[in-house]
């Protein structure tokens, strides 16, 4: 399991190519990159700052990863999310996760974006030419992690 | 004593990141916790006493009002998380 929370971005490539190394018993590869829109709610975006609770937010990230481990038979993963300034285009959030068949890597790669939008702590504030606000949770995010529960 | 941490736009209102509250008796859950800090009045008061839209953990471990807490322990508030 690779998880990460980090300033520096990320390859995707480079993190796929670790989680199947020495595998022959991978059948599928689901993987989500979260990118950094230009569109704030109302003006353009100028950059988005990202901030987090250290030592919680990987703690998060593990029971989440963990949730999903034990809810679908799946082999591996990976949560990368960065932090700090991140500008329109830069890549903010990965997961991946590798099985022997594509439905339980569907399932959970995006069982893992629901939860960790709406479980671990991290807070988006937008920068725009007008000013600064921070982004409001939706509704949406959490009906969404809502839905998983059996 | 216990630390006490505050996040993103909380941290802001507040202006304070951290903070070593030295509890009294009186306090041994989040409740509590709470409305001590919003007896500070201003932005204290106004946070700490809406229904909604406030969060808190201890010991890194999401958190309710009836959460215990003791000396020793992080207890940290912040508002709904937007990641991803």
């Amino acid at each position: 399991m690779h998880i990460s929370v980090q300033i520096e971005n990320f390859d995707s490539k480079d993190i796929i190519s670790r989680l199947c190394e020495q595998r022959r018993d991978i059948g599928a590869i689901a993987t989500f990159t979260g990118l950094v829109r230009d569109q704030s709610a109302q003006q353009d975006l100028v950059a988005l700052e990202l901030e987090h609770y250290p030592g919680m937010t990987e703690k998060a990230l593990q029971s989440i990863a963990d949730m999903a481990m034990d809810k679908w038979d799946i082999d591996d993963l990976a949560i990368v999310h960065r932090v700090g300034r991140l500008e329109p285009a830069d890549n903010i959030v990965l997961v991946v996760v590798i099985s022997a068949h594509r439905k339980a890597a569907f399932a959970a790669c995006e069982f893992l974006m629901d939860y960790l939008k709406t479980q671990a702590p991290f807070w988006k504030k937008e920068i725009t030419r007008q000013g600064e606000s921070w982004v409001e949770a939706r509704q949406s995010d959490t009906d969404a992690a809502l839905s998983w529960q059996d | 004593m216990i630390d006490v941490l505050y996040f993103a736009s909380l941290r802001e209102q507040l202006a304070t990141a951290k903070e070593q509250y030295e509890a009294d008796d009186g306090v041994t859950s989040i409740g509590e916790l709470k409305q001590q800090l919003a007896q500070r009045g201003g932005a204290w008061s106004e946070l700490f006493t809406q229904d909604q839209g406030l969060l808190c953990s201890v010991n890194q471990e999401m958190a309710s009002e009836d959460t215990a807490i003791k000396s020793g322990d992080e207890v940290a508030f912040f508002p709904p998380v937007t990641g991803g």
